[in-house]
């Protein structure tokens, strides 16, 4: 075999353990559970096999589910609009700061090390009945007895706020960066006000950043499961609760297929939709 | 007077976004009965109750052994996958590229259900394995980008330098492409250890009945309420997830140097 024969089958070589391994254990699987959601649970628990549409008219139809779908939905767009709002400023502070920039954003990948679980938990020492602020409000007498404060939508969008905001920060961050600060000048100097030359300079400019923080925020607080079990109520259920509960509680696993593509055909969808007008490039700078 | 609003704004979402761990940490060394304010006084006795509790400390052995397995499989699939990528013409590179970090794009539920079920129904239950195979999935595309981020900074030109002078394909990969490697090997096992052993959601459709994740423990733990045990169990997986990474930094750094020089 000649030297560019050899020379072409190498990356080839170093690629199919990692190409095989999302193959067998992402596109096949997907694949699967799409046949599977046309399969059928009996009454005796085993699955009949074939193409029945019930569990797709029960995921798509039952008011249930659209309640939920919608509710999850709402969820991810108040947090993603939340997280651009407080996310945006900080991160125009650091891309402009004079001070020490690698430990401003040292600082901002260091929640991305601390466990998921325990960033959420953490708001129950501080919201809970005997956190820290009813503990403070009882002090200064404000309130004779402890409020519950936690276990609702707003809790839950809280969490997903501490957990997101960073994402958010650090897509922002990355965009501004790579804008040159002399074109504000510039403006400013053709007559402009310091913020009209923001809001006509910069902030269009840095919008694709934006926009690929907002993905990742919503995308991720649509698809989440724990944050809902931890801060919010019984009422606070997500989507991804409701698949849980279809596939391990209830064991009906075509209803958990269909209920599983469902929600990758929403935010698959807005993947696509972003990658489409704007392209993958801006959301891996962000993520590497 | 805008950059100073700007830059209290700033400093408000920063303690946001350390202030509730803060908090876990300082309540981890109450010395109160319950796992709540007032502070009572210092006390190391709930990591002392940590350190006596069964459950914890298998839930911490298993994430261990997860976390390295994983760190081990998915390291060496990513650091293939990067070199082909980034030395090599591959055809189609943007396609592959996007396969590749597909499992970041999936949600984690949707990723866990495909997984679960399909590995069923060619008769993998659920177990060890299965955990680790979701694992390995979902840590692949962050080892993949990280690596590929520090390989783009190593030349080619020196392993040509040492197979020009001699040496055989071999014997450069082992004596010059690895050693420079070493430190995107090293970022890369040390991102797929720390994922692994913080996910939750993937391990609970996976795990087996009986088997715990430290992370899975304290959402057992949580059920019940919110104890100081939990607190004391965060600050050190603080300490482990953020005390240990910023080491491995500093000596992956100083290893560069040493090299640079």
């Amino acid at each position: 075999m000649g030297v560019e024969a050899r020379e072409a089958r190498q990356p080839w070589i170093l690629l199919s353990p990692a190409l095989t391994a999302v193959t067998l254990l992402l596109f096949v699987p997907l694949a699967f559970i799409v046949v599977y959601s046309f399969w059928l649970r009996t009454a005796t628990g085993a699955d009949q096999a074939g193409f029945y549409l019930d569990n797709w008219q029960e995921a798509l139809g039952d008011p249930f589910y659209r309640d939920i779908l919608l509710s999850t939905l709402r969820i991810a767009a108040i947090t993603t609009a939340v997280c651009a709002l407080a996310g945006y400023p900080a991160a125009y502070f650091i891309a402009r700061s004079r001070g020490n920039k690698a430990i401003l954003l040292l600082l901002l990948m260091l929640p991305f090390w601390i466990s998921y679980i325990i960033r959420t938990m953490s708001w129950i020492n501080i919201l809970g009945v005997s956190g820290a602020v009813n503990w403070l409000l009882q002090a200064t007498g404000l309130i004779g007895e402890p409020i519950q404060m936690l276990y609702n939508e707003t809790t839950v969008v809280l969490g997903l706020v501490h957990f997101l905001l960073p994402f958010m920060i650090l897509n922002v961050y990355v965009a501004l960066e790579g804008i040159d600060v002399s074109l504000e000048d510039a403006a400013c100097s053709l007559g402009s006000t310091r913020w009209q030359a923001f809001r006509e300079v910069t902030l269009p400019l840095s919008l694709p950043g934006l926009a690929a923080g907002g993905l990742l925020c919503f995308v991720l607080s649509a698809g989440t499961y724990i944050t809902p079990l931890v801060l919010g109520g019984p009422r606070d259920a997500m989507f991804a609760n409701l698949v849980f509960e279809a596939v391990i509680t209830q064991l009906n696993w075509p209803l958990g297929s269909a209920l599983s593509l469902m929600l990758l055909a929403i935010l698959g969808g807005l993947v696509l939709l972003y990658n489409h007008f704007l392209g993958m490039g801006q959301l891996m700078k962000g993520l590497a | 007077m805008g950059w100073q609003l700007i830059r209290g704004w700033a400093a408000l979402v920063y303690l946001f976004m350390f202030l509730p761990v803060a908090v876990v940490v300082l309540l981890s060394f109450n010395a109160s009965q319950f796992g709540s304010f007032p502070m009572t006084g210092f006390s190391f006795q709930w990591f002392v109750e940590l350190a006596n509790n069964d459950a914890i400390l298998r839930a911490f052995k298993t994430s261990v052994i997860l976390g390295l397995l994983t760190a081990l499989v998915s390291t060496t699939l990513g650091v293939l996958a990067s070199l082909a990528l980034v030395r090599y013409k591959v055809p189609r590179r943007n396609l592959i590229s996007t396969l590749l970090i597909a499992p970041i794009l999936v949600p984690e539920v949707v990723l866990a259900v495909a997984l679960l079920l399909f590995l069923n129904a060619v008769s993998v239950n659920k177990s060890f394995f299965l955990l680790l195979m979701g694992h390995v999935i979902f840590t692949l595309p962050f080892v993949i980008l990280v690596v590929q981020a520090r390989l783009v900074g190593i030349r080619r030109d020196y392993e040509e330098a040492a197979v020009s002078l001699g040496a055989s394909p071999v014997q450069a990969f082992f004596q010059i492409t690895l050693p420079l490697l070493a430190p995107a090997v090293f970022a890369g096992m040390l991102f797929a250890f720390t994922i692994s052993f913080d996910d939750i959601t993937g391990t609970l459709f996976w795990k087996p009945g009986g088997v715990e994740t430290v992370p899975t423990q304290i959402f057992a733990m949580l059920r019940n309420s919110i104890s100081p045990e939990i607190n004391a169990l965060g600050t050190v997986m603080i300490f482990l997830t953020v005390g240990l990474p910023l080491l491995g930094m500093g000596v992956a750094r100083r290893m560069a140097m040493q090299r640079g020089r």
